[in-house]
């Protein structure tokens, strides 16, 4: 990554009058000492500076300058990014709101019918709960208290699985939940025996799911493989399970992400020349092999820095003695995040990121709404 | 939202309900960007109740206008970062077609 270079991070910042290289450093970097790492936090006062006469507010137009995102992987499952120019309480909160504020559908009402199996019940439930469901949440709505579940609130999944085989064992998987479009089929049994209408039954749909144009030739379907619970000979599972639109901060199982991280950008910088015997011993004392040695010319040979971004700040590097300290200097960059998101497959990990920035967005709003 | 400040406009707490430090945090590290603010900080009064109060003290200004500005600035850096980011990744899109993709020499070069 030879555009993250740490000259390329210093012009970044360009201020009108400049802070002196101690304050900048310690304004930029988190330098990571053999005991501790200092200056950890960031200087968020505008006025932080005024006796210098370095104005430390952010002008949006700086921001706007000086932002940058880098995608360095992606897939259907997972990406990772840097994003670079940005204070850590935004990078926060947008890692905060994609763990626990971002909707999906995850099941939350088990009906059982019938369960043998060794697996209680409550233990299913909670299991079937935990299983992602593929679907975008964005196409339902929340089913509030007072709400009867219908087309746009529930997605119903059917499970009936039977070990009938005398000596076998039947492992049910996820792939045997089957999604009903049509809702429920489990009858309300007092309501049946009263009444002389129509049974009903725990959803009431008004139409199938199928014949929306969202589903029509792309079923519902759930993770593939997850196993469910295992059956001995004649012990039965049956059940139906209703899935609801619901966020992270509720329960974890409607969280859109395996998980979601940051980390900051490490720099690693020799403070002087190390050659020879000292060059080799650096490189060896690095278990994330972040060191390489460079022959010079003159057959004398170098420490170089060839991979920082593999550094785990282990600190083995600077663990002998004062002298170690001096030479190599470890840090982070606080405002170059290296940002991981794995999703559970509801949504693509760039379009869960875009829903999380609106969302902080929405808040904003609203916030904005509530003070007009 | 309550709006406590006691005669004078320049300092105010202001309870946002249903928030926790995912807002308030953001929104504290934007209003101590803005040089018309002295102070400025938030507290969760009680970890079981969903409510954050922001602090906010101003030069002059009142306070109320300062904070609706600071939230109209984060949107706008929020907008900002999503305009990169969908950028950035279009861009790596461009440069890394899918597999599926490459394997139906859909790209010209």
């Amino acid at each position: 990554m030879s555009d993250f270079d740490s000259e390329a991070m210093a012009d970044a910042g360009v201020e009108n009058p400049k802070l002196p290289p101690h304050l900048e450093l310690r304004r930029t970097r988190v330098l990571c000492k053999a005991d501790a790492p200092t200056s950890t936090d960031t200087v968020q006062y505008s006025g932080a500076y005024a006796s210098l006469g370095v104005d430390n507010s952010l002008r949006f137009d700086d921001f706007r300058n000086n932002f940058r995102v880098q995608v360095n992987r992606i897939s259907h499952e997972d990406m990772e990014f840097d994003m670079v120019g940005v204070d850590p309480s935004i990078a926060n909160a947008l890692r905060r709101i994609l763990l626990a504020e971002l909707p999906t559908m995850a099941i939350e009402k088990v009906l059982i019918a019938n369960n043998t199996s060794v697996v209680q019940d409550e233990v299913l439930a909670h299991r079937l709960g935990l299983i992602p469901i593929k679907v975008d949440p964005r196409l339902f709505d929340y089913l509030s208290e007072n709400d009867t579940s219908n087309e746009k609130n529930t997605i119903v999944f059917k499970l009936h699985v039977r070990c009938a085989e005398r000596g076998q064992r039947l492992t049910a998987t996820s792939n045997e939940l089957t999604w009903l479009p049509k809702g429920s089929e489990l009858l309300k049994t007092s309501e049946s025996l009263t009444s002389t209408s129509k049974p009903e039954t725990y959803t009431s749909f008004t139409c199938s799911q199928d014949s929306m144009p969202e589903f029509a030739g792309n079923p519902i379907s759930v993770y593939p493989d997850i196993i469910i619970a295992k059956l001995g000979f004649g012990q039965e599972i049956e059940l139906e399970a209703h899935a609801v639109k619901g966020v992270g901060k509720t329960h974890a199982k409607w969280s859109p992400v395996a998980t979601c991280w940051y980390r900051m950008l490490p720099e690693v910088v020799l403070t002087e020349e190390i050659e020879g015997k000292k060059a080799e011993l650096l490189k060896q004392k690095c278990p994330a092999n972040v060191f390489e040695i460079e022959d010079l010319a003159d057959g004398r040979k170098r420490a170089t820095v060839a991979r920082p971004r593999a550094c785990t700040l282990c600190r083995e590097c600077i663990r002998d003695g004062d002298d170690w300290e001096k030479r190599v200097s470890l840090r982070r960059v606080k405002d170059h995040f290296i940002f991981t998101i794995e999703s559970t497959g509801a949504l693509p990990p760039e379009v869960l990121f875009t829903e999380a920035v609106k969302i902080l967005e929405d808040k904003c709003e609203r916030v904005i709404s509530d003070l007009s | 939202m309550e709006h406590a400040s006691f005669g004078d406009q320049r300092n105010a707490t202001f309870a946002l309900a249903e928030e926790d430090h995912t807002l308030a945090n953001a929104l504290r590290f934007t209003l101590n960007q803005d040089p018309r603010v002295i102070f400025c900080g938030y507290s969760i009064p009680h970890p079981s109740e969903a409510r954050v109060n922001v602090r906010v003290q101003t030069t002059g200004d009142p306070a109320r206008e300062v904070l609706k500005d600071t939230c109209q600035d984060l949107m706008l850096t929020c907008q900002h970062i999503r305009g990169t980011f969908d950028n950035a990744v279009k861009d790596f899109r461009m440069k890394n077609p899918p597999d599926d993709l490459t394997s139906q020499d859909m790209d010209s070069d």
